[in-house]
């Protein structure tokens, strides 16, 4: 039977007979109900519950608020025919005050965005000090690390060291081939109508070993263990693992973040020699298949166009890719708090960051070589 | 609505259930019914598989053996699909609360309740508000995150939610454990009044001697693989040692056992 009000009036009382079930599935239809009820000039009411088949807390208290509502009118109110097993539940329910709960009030339009603007501004630089604050500790940390060689852990090292490095050898390898083929395919049609398509070869070789090489490497690497540092890190943060960790007299930064900066220090170099090796390999195979430019042509052309410096300046970026990618990403890890959102939101935050970094210090490193005539 | 005593409805049946974690057998033919109305306590030693037979039991973790039979439904062996079904029906607290930390305390509770049925903005707004006071919680907390609250509030939040569809069947696990006596006393207080005006059906694992004399009316005791369910009186006579170690420890009060169980 459905949930329904009966109104009666009994001399100058008001007779209330709710009927049916009053649980939390029907409460809307008991609230849209209970809110035309009106006590008019009724100075008693009676709520009469006989014909209440079923109640729990939900209809409880949709009973109690229409009580209370009542009362605060002025009138009078009466619950008959409680029954035994809902004494308890109607008292536990008027021994609890609840205060009514306001829903989120929304600001004016243009106010909240000007708003988001000003908060977000002042976010980003609190972001910024904090990232400069955390490398001051880092090289702290660092320095005394040098100085006493014994508390690098070494093992951890060497496990981000294959977990960054060795594992992604497939895929920086796989994506800087696909982006030496790529690369090919377009300098040869660019320099076909002039007959120089041998020149193609020079511009893979400039462009990869000084540019694409070191940057397909470093935001590969920031997407791919950048992400984990944060991840992992905050992942600690959420179970209180680093909390523990500073209890236990362990510094967090010594035992995380030294071994990851020094691990992709170590390692991303040689993903850079690596995704350079690959691109190139790749470029050789389209200039075999599709240029008619044998193998030992390519390598003599390689050859004239540059040198080992070449390659050197290319990997030499790596190293400070690498202090970017793994700062930014402990750092985010370490601002975790503790819920599953803000993990996500950080390492979101951190990959964004890392690349960004990466390609403004790569601009810097351009000028920087540029005006050094290199 | 009838009294609890006579509806012998059987609310849960397990029969030779076996849980396994991880290959390892925890705990082997459990068979026991639970009726509605009744709170079973179940107890054992850390690690001897409480919480994985209640997790068993709610579809979770899918068990070795056995059959599961909820409301008369049968829970399959693989019982993920199935738990859509069953979530209007019964209500889990987790040991910490388990809520889900990017939602404010009074969005955890609307979540079923936004999910199950068709309500109002501010009618949620004030269930949410009832059940944060129902489970003694102040009312500034509707607005807080998981992540302000300490463990024992957390906990709160977490019955809060279980409860936001008034369930017949609650599963809890350890529900007193981080809570001050006070609270923990106020907790097996709402306990009894739900199970007496709803009719609520309990589950409970707990370590709250407390708690397993206030409101349990049958307790599991988990030894050996083995589950060994009876009344408090019953327990406090069988000879095994871990049971007599439980019941009988300088923890078990011996004394208001006994006056208990006589009573």
């Amino acid at each position: 039977m459905a949930q329904s009000i009966e109104q009666t009036r009994d001399g100058d009382a008001l007779v209330l007979r709710p009927r049916g079930r009053w649980v939390v599935a029907e409460a809307q239809a008991l609230d849209d109900r209970l809110g035309e009820i009106r006590a008019g000039a009724a100075r008693r009411v009676r709520i009469d519950l006989a014909g209440v088949e079923a109640m729990d807390t939900t209809g409880a208290w949709l009973l109690f608020r229409l009580k209370r509502g009542l009362e605060a009118g002025g009138a009078a109110v009466s619950v008959d025919h409680v029954g035994a097993e809902l004494a308890p539940l109607l008292t536990q329910i008027e021994k609890r005050q609840t205060s009514p709960v306001k829903p989120p009030r929304r600001g004016f339009g243009p106010i909240v965005l000007l708003a988001h603007i000003g908060f977000r501004t002042v976010e980003l630089l609190r972001l910024t000090r904090a990232l400069l604050a955390f490398f001051g500790e880092v090289a702290i940390t660092f320095a005394r690390t040098a100085t006493r060689p014994r508390r690098l852990r070494f093992t951890p090292m060497v496990a981000q060291m294959q977990r960054a490095g060795v594992s992604a050898l497939g895929i920086v390898g796989l994506l800087s081939f696909l982006v030496g083929i790529v690369m090919t395919y377009i300098g040869a049609q660019q320099l076909k109508p002039y007959g120089a398509e041998i020149f193609t070869v020079n511009l893979l070789a400039v462009g990869f070993l000084r540019e694409l090489g070191g940057l397909m490497a470093a935001i590969i690497i920031a997407g791919r263990s950048g992400s984990a540092f944060t991840a992992e890190i905050g992942a600690m943060i959420v179970n209180e693992e680093v909390d523990a960790m500073r209890t236990l007299g362990l510094d967090p930064i010594e035992v995380l973040v030294v071994p990851r900066i020094l691990g992709l220090i170590l390692t991303l170099p040689f993903l850079t020699f690596w995704a350079d090796f690959t691109g190139l390999a790749g470029g050789a195979v389209i200039c075999r298949l599709s240029l008619d430019i044998p193998l030992t042509t390519f390598l003599a052309q390689l050859h004239s166009a540059v040198s080992l410096w070449s390659v050197f300046l290319g990997i030499i970026k790596a190293p400070f890719f690498a202090v970017c990618i793994a700062l930014i990403g402990c750092n985010e890890g370490l601002l975790v708090t503790r819920s599953a959102e803000s993990v996500g939101r950080r390492t979101t935050q951190s990959v964004v960051q890392a690349i960004f970094l990466v390609i403004v210090l790569d601009a810097l490193f351009s000028i920087f070589f540029n005006e050094l005539g290199i | 609505m009838s009294s609890a005593s006579d509806v012998a409805a059987r609310v849960v049946r397990v029969r030779g259930l076996a849980t396994r974690i991880g290959g390892r057998i925890l705990v082997r033919d459990v068979t026991f019914d639970l009726h509605s109305g009744e709170v079973l306590g179940v107890v054992g030693a850390s690690g001897s598989g409480k919480s994985v037979l209640l997790r068993t039991i709610v579809g979770l973790v899918s068990a070795a053996a056995g059959t599961i039979e909820i409301f008369g439904d049968e829970l399959s062996r693989h019982g993920r699909a199935d738990l859509r079904r069953f979530g209007t029906r019964w209500g889990v607290l987790f040991q910490d609360g388990a809520l889900f930390s990017s939602l404010t305390v009074a969005e955890n509770i609307m979540v079923p309740l936004r999910e199950q049925l068709r309500l109002s903005q501010a009618l949620m707004h004030e269930i949410a508000a009832l059940k944060i006071a129902l489970v003694g919680l102040p009312p500034d907390t509707a607005d807080k995150f998981p992540a302000m609250l300490s463990g024992g509030m957390r906990k709160r939040a977490g019955l809060a939610r279980a409860l936001a569809l008034d369930p017949k069947l609650l599963f809890l696990d350890e529900p007193t454990a981080g809570l001050d006596p006070i609270a923990a006393t106020e907790f097996d207080g709402l306990v009894r009044d739900l199970k007496e005006s709803l009719g609520l059906t309990v589950f409970m694992v707990t370590h709250d001697l407390d708690s397993l004399i206030a409101i349990c009316d049958r307790i599991a005791v988990i030894v050996d693989q083995h589950v060994i369910i009876g009344t408090l009186a019953e327990l406090v006579g069988n000879p095994h040692p871990w049971i007599q170690a439980y019941f009988r420890g300088p923890r078990g009060r011996a004394a208001q056992i006994a006056e208990a169980a006589n009573g």
